[in-house]
């Protein structure tokens, strides 16, 4: 199976996170608590509505991710661009995604 | 310029207040995501892959300095520094917060701005000529229409809920730029043999997966009927406009599925109902509006000539900028400017919240406070004395943005694409970013000539690729991005699709293809007055298919 992880946006303010072990939205996808099995991406299915229906996140979406090194990498390149940002220079101090992670 | 009214001010203030307590109820949980939604469109909040988005309406993409200063402001106060200027002739923020939107809101309605009708199956910001009021080929300002029909369509009970959402735009002149016929209304106002203003109606334009040229059902429409013939036509699509496939529900489908001719019938059908009643446009109600739009007193500077002429050849950059940014207005001692939103290497539309400040300066020193937003992703300044240019141009250097590329081939229009659209399948932005240096040296430009790129990073089309002379449309094949080619696009009053070219391109490698492309062109020209478009419609697209995929052009 492949693996997967929890992704929303924070209702205040947009961001994308990820649900980590503890059960937070985290800004960051290498935080992400992973789902390496069925029951496990079931109850992530669950926590995510009731996250929605809670009025915390938005756009609730389980995610397909492969762990290379310890690395956690999308399949898909708008997860992967989700998870950095946009990958061109848009506005000076704000960082944008890294090349290798986002090339196939 | 329009000023609001005593009503404008009460009603904007008041969906403001209404927004602002839907927003806190929402935060508060007292509101479900499913309930807010169709609430947020409206104010025209977004969700997209990063954050929300906010789009704020331009009215026929016409602004002031104190309105592009308060953009500044939110740019910096509530975003990070800078706004994206759009095809709709609106600007969009890539990163406002939620619980900023009532904040947000309430700034920009004191420089008589909102975001309302910015989203939604409702009528849309009304666009026009982006040069109205100031062109030396203008029969008459499209601008006091399109208010017109921004103060008619603002919430209009029967309009809220249209099968899908219907975008209007308005044209001046023969020259259509304002690209009318790839709406869902398009109104070239004209004046007949007697000499009365009227309009050609078009309808049934329109981009995204079914592209379509608009269709001629009113040759001349008397200005007096302008909202009654609207109307009809809006009650007929609102009447048999397909509302149960999304992807079938504009306009131009019901004036497919019907025939124009058809459709032209229900619409005067409806419209000999409307057309004695109190839609009929008052003499006094259009002259006062008319009135807002007065051009300024422009004073008398013929010195500018003679100045121009010893600038132009002290500096070869200042007269190359002058040759392609600055075109005639209707007063000789003036130009219109186009200051390129399009850097080389820069992103299309994007302007920081420094770059709009100092752009407001300067139109409030050299261009009577008049700024225009164009849909191809630039800003105009209308009104500028051909004695002032230099000093404009100087103040444009500092800001970098005296790009001097308005309508060759690095003035790319391109949609935010995959790097921020939730819609999008690929990447836009990098793309043109790529082809812009490609192509940067400004020799090579000028060598080129005219030449439309346009790029969407989705079948939408909001990069308009569909009227691109060349077009690119980012798709995903695979979980890779790949680039469909369309040549053969034009926007204008010669409005044509352009044809899809053969199979797509990888993103390392279509910056190639496009060089093909336009090296075949070079070769295949009569001279350098022959534009792309042209030459492209002269020999059709074989020998651009034989360039780019050799043998197996004739499998593609």
């Amino acid at each position: 199976m492949v693996d997967k992880v929890l992704t929303a946006n924070r209702l205040t303010d947009g961001i994308a996170v990820w649900l980590d072990a503890n059960g937070a939205w985290v800004t960051s996808l290498q935080d992400a608590l992973v789902a390496r099995h069925a029951e496990a991406v079931a109850a992530l299915e669950e926590i995510g509505k009731k996250a929605y229906s809670d009025n915390k996140v938005v756009d609730v979406n389980v995610i397909e991710v492969q762990e290379t090194n310890g690395v956690l990498w999308p399949l898909r390149l708008r997860e992967r661009i989700r998870a950095q940002g946009p990958t061109m220079e848009y506005a000076p101090g704000y960082a944008i995604a890294d090349p290798k992670f986002i090339d196939v | 310029m329009y000023r609001y009214d005593e009503f404008d001010h009460a009603f904007v203030a008041e969906r403001v207040a209404q927004f602002s307590d839907q927003v806190q109820r929402r935060l508060a949980g007292e509101l479900s995501e499913d309930a807010f939604k169709p609430l947020r469109l409206m104010n025209g909040v977004y969700l997209q892959l990063h954050a929300y988005m906010l789009r704020i309406a331009i009215p026929y993409g016409t602004l002031s300095s104190k309105q592009m200063r308060m953009l500044a402001h939110v740019a910096r106060t509530y975003d990070r520094g800078y706004g994206h200027f759009t095809t709709r002739q609106n600007l969009q923020f890539n990163w406002p917060k939620l619980s900023d939107m009532p904040a947000v809101l309430s700034e920009l309605a004191t420089v008589e701005m909102h975001a309302m009708q910015t989203s939604g199956n409702c009528i849309r910001n009304v666009t026009a000529d982006h040069f109205a009021g100031a062109a030396a080929d203008e029969v008459a300002d499209p601008r006091p229409y399109a208010e017109i029909l921004r103060q008619w369509s603002s919430v209009h009970p029967e309009f809220s809920f249209l099968p899908r959402k219907f975008k209007i735009a308005v044209t001046g002149a023969e020259r259509d730029r304002a690209a009318i016929q790839v709406h869902d209304i398009g109104l070239h106002l004209k004046k007949n043999d007697k000499g009365e203003i009227g309009f050609a109606v078009y309808v049934g334009g329109g981009q995204g997966r079914t592209p379509m040229v608009a269709k001629l059902i009113r040759d001349f429409l008397p200005e007096e009927d302008l909202l009654s013939y609207t109307t009809a036509i809006m009650r007929v699509y609102n009447l048999h406009g397909r509302r149960d496939n999304k992807y079938k529900a504009r306009i131009k489908i019901l004036v497919h599925e019907t025939g124009a001719e058809e459709l032209a019938r229900q619409v005067e059908v409806e419209f000999a109902q409307l057309k004695d009643t109190e839609l009929k446009l008052p003499e006094q109600d259009v002259e006062a509006i008319t009135a807002y739009f007065a051009p300024p007193a422009l004073p008398a500077r013929a010195e500018g000539w003679e100045n121009l002429a010893r600038w132009k050849k002290a500096d070869p950059a200042f007269a190359r900028w002058v040759q392609q940014n600055v075109q005639p207005h209707k007063n000789p001692d003036y130009g219109m400017v186009t200051i390129s939103l399009k850097p080389i290497g820069g992103i299309p539309g994007d302007a920081s919240d420094s770059q709009m400040d100092s752009i407001a300066d300067i139109a409030e020193e050299y261009a009577f406070d008049e700024i225009r937003v164009s849909h191809e992703q630039n800003l105009i300044l209308p009104h500028v004395a051909l004695a002032d240019l230099e000093a404009v141009y100087r103040g444009l250097v500092a800001i970098d943005l005296a790009e001097a590329n308005a309508g060759l081939i690095t003035d790319i229009i391109a949609c935010p694409g995959l790097d921020y659209c939730a819609l999008a399948n690929a990447r836009s932005i990098p793309v043109a970013q790529e082809i812009s240096r490609r192509f940067g040296n400004p020799e090579r430009q000028a060598e080129i000539g005219e030449l439309k790129i346009k790029i969407s990073g989705c079948i939408n089309a909001c990069g308009h690729h569909h009227v691109g002379h060349i077009g690119l449309l980012g798709v995903e094949k695979k979980g890779a991005e790949l680039y469909q080619i369309t040549l053969g696009g034009s926007g204008d009053e010669h409005t044509s699709i352009g044809e899809i070219i053969g199979r797509g391109f990888e993103p390392e490698k279509v910056t190639d293809a496009i060089e093909t492309i336009v090296d075949t062109y070079l070769k295949i020209r009569k001279d350098q007055s022959e534009i792309f478009l042209e030459a492209y419609r002269r020999v059709g697209p074989q020998p651009f298919k034989d360039a780019l995929y050799g043998s197996a052009a004739e499998a593609a």
